[in-house]
């Protein structure tokens, strides 16, 4: 039972970033028809953005300690960062600490403007060109974008700490009558999962009630008798990107305490996130998050050794089996669309 | 559509031509010593240094081939001399290699196993290497090293761990520095016996290729002679980047020891996950819960953080040995570069030293001369104490340090703290040993 509540927590945090990215997904490929095989590079660059802003913040200059020594035996130069000589000490290294945190704010004008420039610059030329050659220029920037964020950080994967309050985790299992230290979970991942949550509510709650979002949708549903009523659905539908990028960028920056960031983290997340949206149905919103939280549970029961036991290997295959029986029985996925990619 | 016409005067001139062009190399070779693959004939001559220059390991590769610049930086008589004054073999003057001035080419490994063929198999063909050296991963060492031995060129391993390349896949033209997965596993355990006692339960995660099995199988076989009982063997996927489902099973498995038994990025992730899951908070068994990570690399340890701090495993060699080995090279490495070299480096830079040490005593490039040369010598001085290359399957003995992530580090660079240098004779192992068993080292091929 223990094991089975630990897992769900597994899961609902995967889920977490696969909902998010496969939300973004969704979103592009609904408003602009494009399948956008860059978004796991935007996850990735989020990430890297938390790792900018805290490099940032460390940024250092050098004081001679002439009690200490380094490696050579000369005198041990410490770095002291500029913000410690802005704000004092105590407020400099708080600021440090919480770089995580600050990087949400630091990330979505970087991320809006990746998502702006990608779709103006390079995406928007392909609108009327078939799939097959959006997605090999997509994949072809995701790995550019992989390579230069390659070159500036290293290959190494970079820790990115979560702020010190978050350090930890969370004993479920007293809460639920169990033993201490039996489900304990990372605070952070909580976080994490509850930002999830708020960025999707949020993402929801501006399609649905705000008159820009009505529009969105309405171009979503028909892009042509949108542009006859005079509305200028391009460049919606930019902003659209541009959110999108935001949300991936988020879903990365929230993430970097987890895994420590390096340059092929998109990728790992994409395919993944791919079969995610068409499990949940091309095109639909509510079913891009659902399949995310579902698959996300799935995998980790699978990684269950008393399920591997039976079944070694499962929990490699297990959501390209799901997907594989979900689109056996239902085509066009959970909450598919009527006419969506059937054109 | 060509109408072919055969004439028995045709035939036979044809024959006639091919016959000589066939023969003729034995006429050549039967007056000279011996003809071998690459054979240095002007004024220099050409290494290949083949490390990960993109793919995961870049980082490591990046190091080393700073330690290959400057070990030929020092053979052709420039810089401090490095090693050079420290080696106990003084047969190198600085002047290059026999009088030869060394050069390099470089290829990329990619850390991918037909990569790295392909990227040897150019130098060797292309740019004349007489050598090939370097690699962050056992797969492509194994690969590679499979690749020289057909070429007729020595192969100098570079960062190797798994028992195999000294093991089941050994050759005779391959030469491996760095130490293995049974040294580890030997070294580690009376270590782990007096910090955690002799009544524990091991949960191993291991990285599901070559290096990670072998790794697995020595340290369960030298923690359970202890006393220690496995609870759990989990293979993970190499390409796994989030390990809390692998990591969630242990709180409840029974067990008070993690192994983990990956490399690279993923130790960073799988110990991070460790630690998020408060595994190191927890009791087990009315003990504390400890983790071990058996092969350790500063590099990777900058990557993990504050999650290193207190954990035990193994190195190689470490920066801040106090012998006088590793302090020239220390001295001329930081100066150089502005940090101090890693353990990649640290080997790489001692293989081309050997290698080149070999080939001043043979008096030849030949592989086979050079193999014969590093055949069972007894050397000091580049780091490691005494050092032995056995001849009977090309394997370095040494001693063997056991680290722990340090507490209070006192700069980015200073993340282990040696414990306990494990003595020679305690890792060493018959050259039959089962872990080891299964290939044969064959002769030393010259190629041509």
């Amino acid at each position: 039972m223990d094991a089975i509540i630990l897992q769900i927590l597994n899961g609902l945090d995967k889920g977490s970033a696969y909902a998010l990215i496969a939300l973004g997904l969704t979103l592009i490929f609904g408003t602009l028809g494009v399948v956008n095989f860059a978004h796991g590079a935007l996850f990735m660059i989020g990430a890297f953005c938390a790792v900018t802003l805290n490099r940032l913040l460390t940024l250092s200059h050098q004081v001679v300690d002439e009690t200490r020594t380094d490696f050579l035996g000369n005198p041990l130069k410490v770095d002291v960062p500029y913000v410690q000589d802005i704000f004092g000490e105590v407020t400099g290294a708080a600021i440090i600490d919480w770089s995580v945190p600050l990087a949400i704010l630091f990330s979505i004008p970087i991320m809006i403007g990746i998502g702006v420039i990608m779709e103006r610059g390079l995406i928007k030329h392909f609108y009327k060109r078939p799939h097959a050659d959006q997605i090999l220029v997509t994949f072809g920037l995701a790995i550019v974008l992989q390579e230069i964020i390659k070159q500036i950080f290293g290959a190494n994967p970079i820790p990115t700490p979560a702020p010190d309050v978050f350090r930890g985790s969370f004993d479920f299992g007293t809460m639920l009558g169990f033993d201490p230290n039996v489900i304990i979970y990372p605070y952070w991942r909580l976080v994490y999962f509850g930002f999830a949550a708020i960025i999707i509510g949020a993402v929801f709650a501006f399609l649905q009630f705000t008159t820009f979002g009505m529009v969105v949708r309405a171009g979503m549903a028909d892009r042509e008798t949108v542009g006859l009523l005079g509305i200028n659905i391009d460049r919606r539908f930019t902003i659209m990107f541009g959110l999108a990028a935001a949300v991936a960028g988020l879903a990365g920056v929230m993430y970097a305490p987890i895994n420590s960031p390096n340059y092929h983290m998109g990728m790992d997340f994409l395919v993944l996130s791919f079969v995610v949206v068409v499990v949940g149905g091309m095109g639909s919103l509510p079913g891009a998050v659902l399949a995310g939280f579902l698959l996300g549970i799935l995998e980790s029961f699978a990684s269950m050794n008393e399920i591997k036991s039976i079944l070694p290997g499962i929990d490699q295959i297990i959501i390209y089996l799901v997907a594989i029986i979900i689109l056996l029985t239902r085509p066009r996925g959970l909450m598919g669309r009527k006419g969506v990619m059937e054109d | 559509m060509s109408k072919t016409t055969l004439t028995r005067r045709g035939v036979l001139r044809t024959g006639a031509v091919a016959g000589a062009g066939v023969a003729l190399p034995t006429i050549f070779t039967a007056s000279s010593a011996r003809a071998f693959t690459n054979e240095p004939t002007g004024g220099s001559v050409t290494l290949g240094f083949n490390v990960p220059q993109t793919g995961p390991y870049a980082d490591e590769g990046a190091d080393e081939l700073r330690a290959y610049e400057l070990a030929v930086e020092h053979l052709n008589g420039g810089g401090d001399g490095g090693m050079l004054q420290t080696f106990s073999s003084k047969a190198l003057e600085g002047s290059g290699i026999l009088g030869k001035k060394v050069e390099y080419v470089t290829g990329d490994t990619q850390t991918k196993s037909d990569a790295a063929r392909a990227s040897a198999k150019s130098m060797i063909e292309k740019d004349g290497a007489i050598m090939i050296t370097g690699g962050s991963s056992s797969g492509v060492a194994v690969a590679v090293q499979g690749l020289c031995q057909e070429a007729g060129v020595i192969f100098m391993a570079g960062l190797t761990h798994s028992n195999d390349t000294t093991g089941k896949d050994k050759k005779a033209n391959g030469f491996r520095h760095f130490f293995n997965a049974y040294m580890s596993g030997a070294a580690l355990a009376p270590v782990l016996a007096n910090a955690y006692g002799k009544d524990r339960k091991a949960y191993h995660l291991t990285a599901d290729y070559t290096w990670g099995w072998t790794q697995e199988e020595s340290i369960k076989a030298a923690t359970e002679a202890l006393g220690w009982e496995t609870v759990e063997a989990v293979k993970t996927p190499l390409a796994q980047t989030d390990f809390s489902s692998y990591i969630a099973p242990v709180l409840n498995s029974g067990a008070d020891v993690l192994v983990l038994n990956h490399y690279g990025g993923n130790m960073v992730n799988s110990l991070t996950n460790a630690v998020q899951f408060g595994l190191r908070e927890k009791q087990a068994n009315g003990k504390n819960f400890e983790i071990v990570v058996p092969l350790f690399s500063r590099l990777m340890a900058r990557g993990a953080g504050e999650n290193i701090k207190g954990i035990l495993g193994s190195t190689n060699w470490h920066w801040s040995l106090q012998d006088e080995g590793t302090k020239a090279f220390v001295k001329s490495f930081g100066t150089k570069y502005g940090f101090p070299p890693s353990q990649a480096a640290h080997t790489c830079y001692v293989q081309t030293l050997l290698y080149a040490d070999a080939v001043q005593r043979a008096g030849s490039f030949d592989p086979c001369a050079v193999a014969e040369a590093l055949e069972g010598y007894e050397f000091d001085g580049l780091g490691n104490g005494p050092t032995l290359y056995r001849a009977e399957d090309h394997q370095c003995f040494k001693d063997v340090l056991v680290v722990r992530g340090k507490e209070n580090p006192t700069s980015e660079f200073d993340l282990l703290e040696v414990v306990e240098i494990t003595p020679r004779g305690q890792v060493e192992y018959a050259a039959d040993h089962p872990m080891f068993a299964g290939g044969a080292l064959g002769s030393c091929n010259p190629g041509v």
